[in-house]
C-alpha cells in the first residue's frame, strides 16, 4: 500500500510536470516565437483554455502527498519555507497575467503582462527544477526530524547546504531547457502560421539543449547522489523507464523533422514523464534524504499514513482520477485543432 | 517558535479572509448563472442571453483572482502549519485532497468553456458548462466546510500510535452533522451575496437610467433567490449551527455573548462591551431568557458562562470573537429586512419607481461581505485556543522550523501583493460594469 501510492503521487506530480510544463514552457517561449499582438493571443490561446486545469495537477499531487504522507508535507513544506512563497507568488502573477492580459485593449498594458508572463513562467521551470536537485541531494535534517533551508550558501552542495547550489542550478537549467522545449513542441503542434515555423526551429534547438543537459545533470547525479544509481542497476522499472525515456526524446526529433507535430508531443509528454518516473523509481523508498545522517533520512515507509486511511484514500481516488481524465479528454476535444487568436474580447 | 506564532495566525487569517471574498461571490453566483441562462433556455430571450453573458465576466474575472489567491490556501498548511499537517493530515488530508480532485478539475476544465465557449458549444452545451461550474464550485466549498467542521468538531477519527490522528470512520468523518449544517448555513450566505451584488449593479443602472431592461432583470433574479437565502441563512441554518455552538463549544458561545456567570433565564445581548479584565458586560441591552431559549429551547436553560471554564479553554480574544459574532447576526437581520422589502416591491412592480430603496439596494453589497467575514472570524476565534477542538492547541500547530521574521517576512510580501492585486481586480471590474450588459463591440459599432 506504501509502495502503491509513492507511485501515485509519483505518478500525479509527472502529470503535473507534463501538462503544465507545456503551458510554463509556451510561457518561457511565449516572446520569441510571438512577436505581434495577433501571434501572442495565439499562444495565449494555444494554453488558454488548459492552463488552469493543468495547475490543478500541483493541488492535487500535493493532496496525495498530505494524504498519503502528511509527515513528509509538513516537513519538507515548512522547510522549503522561503522557495514556497517564491514559487506561490510567482504562480500567482502568472496566472493574473494570463487572464488579465486581454482584458485591456491597450498596448502597454499587453506588453506588460506579456513580459510578466513570460519571466514568471522561465522562473517556475527553474524553481521546480531546483526542487527536484533539492531533494535528490537532500536536505539537513535535524535531530528532531526537521529542517530550514537557506536560500543559498556558498554553491558547494556540501553542508551546509543551501536551495541553490551548483548542482540545483544545474537541474534547474535542465528542467528550463526540458519544459521550454516541451512548450515550443507543443506551440508546433497546436499554432500555424509564424507561431507554429518559430516553435518549429526553436523546438528543435531547445531538445537538442535539452539532451546535453540532461546528461551533464546525469553525471552530476551520479556524483551527488551514488545511491540512486546503485538502486539502478537492481531495478528493471527504472531501466525501462530510462528506454521509454530515449525513445520519447527520438520521436521528438523525427516527429518535428517529419511534420508529426502530435507525435513530437507525445515523444516529449512521455520523455518528461519517463525522466522522473525513473528518478522516482531510483529514489524509493527515501521520500527527504538527510545530508547531515543518513540515519535520519525520512523514508516512504516511516512517513505514511496508516494503511486503513490510504485504504480509504485509494477507494476515492480510483473514482476521482478517472474523472479528472475525462474531463481533460472533453476540455481537449472541444479545444482540437490549431487555436486561433480570437476576436477582441472574446477570449485570451 | 512560539514568538512566531503570532505572525502566522495573522498571515493565516489574511490570506484567507482576503481569498474568501472570491468565492464567496462566485459559488452564490454561479447558482444565480444557472437560473439566468435556465431562463435564456427557456425564453429564447435574447435580453436574459446578455444578462447571462455580463455576469459570466463578472464571475470570470472573480473566479481567476479566487483561483490565484487560493493557491496559497493548500500550501500554508505545510509552510506555517506544520505541526498541525503532521499531527491532523491523515484525517483532514482526505478532504483537501479530494477537493483537487472531485472539484478543482471539473471546475478548471469547464471555466473557460463558460467564459469564452459559447459559441465552440451550442446553448445547451453552454448550459451544461454553467452548471458544471457551479457543481464544482459547491463541491469545492463542501469538502473545505468539512476540513474546518473537523478542526471545530473533530468525528471519525482515532489516534495512532505515534500519537498523531488517524482516520477510522471515512463516513463520520465526511458527514459530520457539524459539516452539513455549516455547510448548508455557509453556502447560503454566499447566495446572499451574490444576491446582493446582482441587485446592487441592477440598482445602479436603473439610478443612472442605462440598461434598464437588464437592470430589470438582474433584480428579479437577484431579490427572487436573494429573499429565499436571506431568510434560509438566519433560520434555520444560523440558529441551528449556534445551537452546535452551545451544546459542542460552550466556552465559545459564552464568549460570544460576553456571559461570564452561569444561570437559567440567560438573556440575549443586543449591544454592549465585554470588559474582561473585570469579567463583566459593560452597557448591555438585553432581551431575558432568549439566549436560554435559543441554544436550549427553554428559557429555564442554564447557560454556561465563562467563569464556569478554566481560563485555558477560553477563546483566546473574547473581545473580536464578541463584535464579530454581533456584527454577523445584526447585518444579518439588517440583510433580510432588506430583501424582504425589495422583494415584495418588486413582485408588486414598485421596486423600479422607489429611488430610495435602489439607493439602499445600491449601497448595500458590501454588508455581505463584511458579515461573512465577521461571521468566519466568529467560528475561527470561537474554536481557540484549539486548532483541532480538544485535541490539539493551535500552539502546537505551527512549523517548528520556522523563525517569527520569516513569517513576518512572507506576510509583509502578502500585504504588498494582495493589495495590487486588489486594485486591478477594482479596475476590471469597474471596466465591466461602466460598459455594462452589451455586447462587446456593439458600442464601437454605434460609434
Amino acid at each position: 500500500m506504501v509502495e502503491l501510492w509513492y507511485g501515485i503521487t509519483s505518478v500525479m506530480l509527472a502529470a503535473y510536470v507534463v501538462m503544465d510544463g507545456f503551458d510554463l514552457g509556451a510561457g518561457a517561449v511565449h516572446c520569441l516565437v510571438a512577436r505581434t499582438n495577433e501571434e501572442r493571443r495565439q499562444t495565449l490561446a494555444a494554453i488558454g483554455p488548459f492552463w488552469d486545469g493543468n495547475e490543478v495537477w500541483l493541488l492535487a499531487s500535493g493532496g496525495a502527498l498530505f494524504v498519503a504522507f502528511p509527515k513528509v508535507l509538513a516537513v519538507g513544506v515548512s522547510g522549503f519555507y522561503f522557495a514556497i512563497f517564491l514559487v506561490l507568488w510567482t504562480l500567482i502573477l502568472r496566472g493574473l497575467a494570463i487572464e488579465f492580459r486581454s482584458h485591456v485593449n491597450d498596448a502597454l498594458w499587453r506588453a506588460a503582462w506579456d513580459f510578466i508572463f513570460s519571466l514568471a513562467s522561465t522562473l517556475l521551470a527553474v524553481f521546480f527544477g531546483a526542487a527536484l536537485g533539492n531533494l535528490i541531494r537532500g536536505v539537513p535534517l535535524d535531530q528532531n526530524g526537521w529542517f530550514a533551508l537557506p536560500l543559498f550558501t556558498d554553491f558547494s552542495g556540501r553542508n551546509p547546504v543551501g536551495i541553490l547550489d551548483w548542482y540545483t542550478v544545474l537541474v534547474g537549467l535542465f528542467a528550463w531547457a526540458a519544459l521550454a522545449a516541451h512548450g515550443a513542441v507543443f506551440l508546433t503542434w497546436k499554432t500555424n502560421g509564424a507561431v507554429g515555423t518559430r516553435s518549429h526551429a526553436l523546438g528543435s534547438r531547445l531538445y537538442f539543449a535539452t539532451a546535453i543537459l540532461w546528461v551533464a545533470a546525469t553525471l552530476a547525479t551520479i556524483y551527488v547522489n551514488p545511491e540512486i544509481f546503485q538502486a539502478l542497476t537492481r531495478r528493471p522499472l527504472a531501466w525501462f523507464c530510462l528506454l521509454v525515456a530515449v525513445l520519447g526524446a527520438v520521436q521528438v526529433f523525427f516527429g518535428l523533422a517529419r511534420g508529426a507535430h502530435l507525435r513530437a508531443f507525445v515523444g516529449s509528454s512521455c520523455f518528461l514523464a519517463a525522466v522522473l518516473a525513473a528518478t522516482a523509481t531510483c529514489f524509493f523508498p527515501t521520500m527527504l534524504r538527510a545530508t547531515t545522517d543518513p540515519a535520519l533520512t525520512v523514508t516512504a515507509y516511516a512517513a505514511a499514513s496508516d494503511p486503513q486511511g490510504l485504504r480509504t484514500a485509494l477507494g476515492w481516488w480510483v473514482v476521482g482520477f478517472p474523472l479528472a481524465i475525462l474531463y481533460f479528454v472533453i476540455n481537449f476535444r472541444l479545444h482540437r485543432g490549431k487555436a486561433t487568436a480570437a476576436a477582441e474580447g472574446h477570449g485570451y | 517558535m512560539r514568538d512566531a506564532l503570532l505572525w502566522h495566525r495573522l498571515q493565516f487569517a489574511f490570506t484567507v479572509i482576503y481569498h474568501y471574498l472570491f468565492p464567496n461571490l462566485t459559488m452564490g453566483l454561479a447558482l444565480l448563472i444557472v437560473v439566468m441562462k435556465a431562463m435564456a433556455l427557456k425564453s429564447g430571450d435574447e435580453c436574459w442571453n446578455r444578462v447571462t453573458r455580463f455576469w459570466i465576466r463578472i464571475f470570470g474575472i472573480n473566479f481567476a483572482v479566487g483561483v490565484v489567491t487560493g493557491i496559497p490556501m493548500e500550501f500554508q498548511f505545510g509552510t506555517n502549519w506544520a505541526g498541525f499537517s503532521r499531527y491532523a493530515g491523515s484525517v483532514v488530508g482526505h478532504t483537501l485532497a479530494m477537493e483537487g480532485l472531485f472539484a478543482f478539475f471539473l471546475e478548471s476544465s469547464f471555466l473557460s468553456l463558460l467564459v469564452w465557449g459559447e459559441q465552440r458549444l451550442n446553448q445547451v452545451g453552454h448550459f451544461i458548462a454553467a452548471v458544471a461550474l457551479f457543481v464544482g464550485s459547491w463541491l469545492s466549498g463542501y469538502f473545505i466546510v468539512a476540513t474546518n467542521a473537523f478542526m471545530q468538531h473533530p468525528t471519525g477519527y482515532a489516534i495512532g500510535a505515534d500519537g498523531s490522528l488517524r482516520l477510522a470512520d471515512f463516513w463520520a468523518f465526511v458527514l459530520n452533522r457539524w459539516a452539513l449544517m455549516e455547510y448548508a448555513h455557509n453556502m447560503l450566505s454566499s447566495v446572499v451575496t451574490a444576491a446582493f451584488v446582482v441587485c446592487a449593479v441592477g440598482a445602479y443602472y436603473l439610478l443612472r437610467g442605462r440598461h434598464s431592461e437588464a437592470a430589470g432583470r438582474f433584480l428579479s433574479v437577484g431579490t427572487t433567490v436573494g429573499v429565499i437565502a436571506a431568510v434560509l441563512v438566519v433560520f434555520p441554518t444560523g440558529d441551528r449551527q449556534a445551537k452546535l455552538v452551545a451544546r459542542y463549544q460552550t466556552p465559545s458561545l459564552a464568549a460570544m455573548e460576553g456571559r461570564f456567570e452561569s444561570g437559567p433565564m440567560a438573556p440575549i445581548v443586543l449591544i454592549g462591551q465585554p470588559n474582561v479584565s473585570a469579567r463583566r458586560l459593560d452597557n448591555p441591552i438585553r432581551i431575558p431568557g432568549m439566549l436560554s431559549f435559543l441554544a436550549y429551547g427553554t428559557f429555564h436553560s442554564d447557560v454556561k458562562g465563562l467563569l464556569a471554564f478554566s481560563p485555558d479553554t477560553w477563546p483566546d480574544n473574547i473581545e473580536l470573537l464578541y463584535y464579530s459574532f454581533h456584527i454577523m447576526a445584526g447585518l444579518g437581520t439588517i440583510m433580510m429586512a432588506i430583501m424582504v422589502l425589495a422583494a415584495i416591491l418588486k413582485w408588486t412592480g414598485r421596486l423600479a419607481r422607489s429611488r430610495w430603496l435602489l439607493w439602499v439596494l445600491m449601497a448595500a453589497f458590501p454588508l455581505p461581505y463584511i458579515a461573512v467575514t465577521a461571521g468566519w472570524l466568529t467560528a475561527e476565534l470561537g474554536r481557540q485556543p484549539w486548532v483541532v477542538y480538544g485535541l490539539q492547541r493551535t500552539a502546537d500547530a505551527a512549523s517548528p522550523s520556522v523563525h517569527a521574521g520569516t513569517a513576518l517576512f512572507t506576510l509583509i510580501g502578502f500585504c504588498g501583493l494582495y493589495f495590487v492585486i486588489g486594485v486591478l481586480f477594482l479596475f476590471m471590474i469597474g471596466r465591466e460594469i461602466a460598459h455594462g450588459p452589451v455586447e462587446i463591440g456593439a458600442e464601437v459599432a454605434r460609434g
